[in-house]
């Protein structure tokens, strides 16, 4: 006898039929939990699907506000909740999607201090974030409290996607051993992402849960799983469990957990910052000053080619940041250059890197073009 | 020839091409030489300064991580891909 009621029979009637799945297997995916960390690009679809399948409790963790550029990827999300918080936000659209899905919010941010307590109360743990602090804790908090971690990362038109501490298999440290340092990888925020890239990456690790939560089939533990949508490839790697790693090997030196922000190098790069040569900044007003007076100077953009395409400074000379390298050679050292990017970041990297090869008279603008279209020519589009 | 795949964080250092044909076989550690010869901007990408591979970059010949294999001593043959896997954490 099934402890399905009539209602969740005519719901899940497609998964019931499935000889792998069937009234028992239903009945274990609602009895089963899984714990989302984010709801986001990944988590968003991760969350739409785990719910429609019928997963019996899903925990949120997230504390970010609905932004109109979430829009483009996180389909739980809608114009209607903008602004609103993320949680309350994806509640409302999971509830529509099934009323019988118990949800735990969570409107923390995911801490060593909070994370093993969390992590105990669920089957599976899913990772949807997009830093690499979290990503190290995620994955520690995994290992130590014994639960595998479905995970996917993404990157313009690239993605990523293994489970993690499951069936004897490799954690993420086994892969990584240990983060780039801060400001080498570029973010998705950065870098930008397809829309739809989210979507194929969260939509595979939804599939991965309700593997594991079944235990059917074969999942990606042991493999990386690499997906192009650019050329719409697929390619796999063998992954390994590494016999020296620092969490899951025989001999572990993390044995709780640590100062993530710390072990991916973010404090160091801030005492890094002080004891750089500090680089001249101007604010966007006294950009338009200099140029009104008809100063001497040219201004840089470093920002890529499309994003000039989009919206540029009159008069600007583009020079995306990657071939600065290049650049160096056909700039004059002894003149005065003003650098900008999107909103300021891009810009003081150029700029140090234009310092550090001996230009005498770097400046960089304070906020970058957004500042100039917010303050000075409104007329301009901003992205 | 051997053929280098390029992981899309890494594209903008060699042209924005998602593979190099390296006109070299041998250990890995030469293929990956003459490719930061021709694009020498991912030496920083790939090798920490004392000259080791960075913890957060992965080398794979076909499917299998040189590192359980005979590290960068690990032979290319001509018919091979190198798989150079970064670490990437986006996913919001």
């Amino acid at each position: 006898m099934t402890t399905l009621s009539q209602d969740e029979i005519n719901r899940y009637a497609r998964h019931i039929i499935l000889p792998e799945v069937g009234p028992k297997g239903q009945e274990q995916l609602k009895e089963s939990s899984v714990l989302l960390i984010g709801t986001g690009g990944l988590g968003a679809p991760m969350a739409m699907y785990l719910a429609a399948a019928g997963v019996g409790r899903i925990g949120l963790v997230d504390f970010d506000i609905v932004d109109e550029s979430n829009l483009q990827r996180q389909i739980i999300h809608g114009t209607s909740t903008i602004g609103k918080s993320k949680l309350e936000s994806a509640a409302a659209r999971l509830k529509d999607i099934n009323p019988h899905v118990k949800l735990d919010l969570y409107e923390e941010m995911l801490t060593s201090a909070n994370a093993i307590e969390l992590f105990e109360q669920y089957d599976v743990i899913a990772d949807g974030t997009d830093n690499f602090p979290t990503r190290y804790l995620v994955n520690d908090a995994c290992v130590l409290t014994g639960k595998p971690n479905v995970y996917g990362s993404i990157f313009r038109f690239e993605g990523q996607l293994s489970v993690f501490n499951h069936d004897d298999g490799p954690c993420y440290r086994c892969l990584y051993k240990e983060p780039p340092p801060p400001g080498l990888v570029p973010s998705c925020a950065e870098g930008g992402v397809l829309g739809v890239l989210p979507g194929v990456v969260g939509s595979m690790q939804a599939t991965e849960v309700l593997k594991v939560l079944l235990g059917i089939g074969e999942t990606a533990a042991g493999r990386l799983i690499m997906y192009d949508a650019l050329k719409m490839k697929f390619r796999e790697l063998k992954l390994r469990k590494d016999p020296n790693c620092s969490i899951c090997g025989p001999n572990p030196t993390v044995t709780k957990l640590i100062d993530y922000q710390q072990f991916c190098g973010i404090p160091q790069q801030q005492e890094a910052a002080k004891e750089w040569t500090p680089i001249d900044e101007i604010t966007v007003q006294e950009l338009k000053q200099k140029r009104d007076a008809h100063e001497d100077f040219t201004l840089l953009d470093v920002r890529e080619v499309h994003e000039n395409d989009l919206v540029a400074i009159e008069g600007s000379q583009l020079v995306p940041l990657n071939t600065i390298g290049v650049a160096i050679n056909d700039l004059d050292k002894t003149k005065h250059y003003v650098i900008h990017c999107k909103s300021g970041v891009r810009s003081a990297k150029a700029a140090r890197q234009l310092v550090e090869a001996g230009f005498e008279h770097i400046t960089n603008l304070k906020g970058g073009i957004l500042a100039w279209a917010e303050e000075v020519d409104t007329s301009l589009p901003t992205y | 020839m051997p053929k280098v795949l390029i992981p899309t964080p890494l594209r903008p250092y060699v042209d924005n091409q998602d593979e190099v044909s390296i006109d070299k076989e041998g250990p890995i550690s030469d293929v990956l030489a003459s490719l930061i010869s021709q694009y020498p901007s991912l030496q920083n990408h790939l090798y920490d300064g004392e000259g080791s591979l960075r913890g957060f970059i992965n080398v794979y010949v076909n499917d299998e991580d040189i590192r359980y294999q005979d590290g960068e001593k690990t032979i290319v043959n001509a018919n091979q891909d190198v798989s150079i896997v970064p670490s990437i954490a986006g996913g919001i």
